[in-house]
């Protein structure tokens, strides 16, 4: 996991493949898209944060996107919009914004072979007509 | 990202605050009860009529924009996006006391009234086809409220509902105050967060001239002195 302790300061774009722990000052961006972004409680974040998960603790100012879950735990502030499949607020969070759902996309599922099954043989259930007497076979 | 206007809720540092009517700087920064609870109160579970019309206006409907002024909770925003609409929150009784402390004269000062309008109701025209105020008009002031009322006119889509709660007991001048979750389209848990400065006496005769350029006002009285108002724009 990267951190960003309480001492620190950053201001510009952070992009991350992994998990981030931000519990200094960032004003610009932070993308993480296939991992879990975390504004510790000692974090000031003025930045549009967007990642696969997000968890404010700290104070966030700027639009959040995740596309699993926003977790806002008490004490956390956050003033922006959110835009997530999920989101969870716990009480004693303070919020200001707006809240757009956005479901994921279904994963469209990868093609198979297809099973061909033969066509159902008709069962005749009438009697069938006795043949007609013929021919004997000759030797 | 939000323009600067709900930034001196968490970013006081960097916001300039209104003066007050004596011209010096600095609003009221904390959260402040005016008179606090004698003691906890339990939540407690009611049905509101009010709220009942409200979704029933809105019902069959989904992809609307809805300002929920109570303050963000999960079972409002649960409730709210699951119908499929889009939820704008925030606290107007706490923003209230952020700016304007707990003296009620700082509710007629115009810059901070100003200020008010844009860290709460800073939205383009016509964007709101709901508004949940809840409990918030009752602890404004005439000139306060005649501001945002005529503020939410501008937000709110014609043919927009607003529902608010008003106490309707005229004796007393202090009402309490409550957090609102919704639990159904018309049941809601509330608890009660303290009492607080009435900002004048509401009664329906006063609703309705404050709602005048609203196209109609629908008055719910309940037996607990409780007067829900839904508002069409």
């Amino acid at each position: 996991m990267n951190n960003i302790g309480k001492a620190v300061r950053v201001e510009g774009k952070i992009i991350s493949r992994e998990d981030i722990y931000v519990d200094g000052q960032v004003e610009g961006s932070i993308e993480s898209p296939e991992s879990k972004v975390t504004i510790g409680p000692n974090g000031r974040v003025k930045a549009t944060v967007s990642a696969r998960e997000v968890v404010i603790i700290g104070a966030v100012q700027g639009d959040v996107t995740a596309t699993d879950k926003v977790d806002i735990r008490k004490d956390a502030q956050l003033e922006g919009n959110i835009g997530s499949a999920r989101i969870s607020i716990e009480d004693g969070a303070i919020f200001k914004g707006s809240i757009d759902i956005r479901k994921p996309e279904p994963k469209v599922a990868p093609a198979q072979t297809q099973q061909v099954f033969a066509p159902p043989i008709p069962i005749v259930t009438q009697a069938a007509p006795a043949p007609a007497a013929g021919p004997g076979i000759k030797r | 990202m939000l323009p600067d206007r709900l930034r001196a809720l968490f970013f006081r540092k960097d916001s300039v605050p209104p003066t007050d009517s004596a011209g010096r700087q600095g609003a009221q920064s904390v959260h402040r009860v005016i008179a606090p609870s004698r003691k906890p109160v339990p939540p407690a579970v009611r049905t509101s009529k009010g709220l009942e019309q409200f979704f029933f206006n809105i019902k069959d409907v989904v992809g609307l924009t809805i300002l929920d002024m109570a303050g963000a909770n999960q079972e409002n925003i649960t409730f709210l996006t699951n119908l499929g609409h889009r939820m704008y929150a925030s606290d107007l009784v706490r923003s209230i006391e952020d700016t304007f402390g707990s003296d009620l004269a700082e509710q007629n000062n115009a810059s901070r009234i100003e200020f008010f309008l844009q860290s709460n109701f800073n939205y383009l025209p016509d964007t709101f086809d709901g508004v949940m105020l809840w409990d918030g008009l009752q602890f404004m002031t005439p000139a306060l409220l005649t501001a945002t009322v005529d503020r939410l006119h501008m937000i709110m889509k014609p043919g927009a509902y607003l529902l608010a709660y008003f106490s309707a007991n005229e004796r007393t001048a202090d009402v309490p105050a409550y957090t609102f979750r919704l639990l159904d389209d018309k049941t809601l848990q509330v608890t009660e967060r303290g009492v607080r400065s009435s900002g004048q006496v509401f009664n329906n005769r006063n609703l309705e001239k404050t709602f005048t350029r609203f196209e109609s006002v629908k008055f719910f009285l309940t037996r607990d002195n409780l007067r829900e108002v839904i508002v069409r724009r």
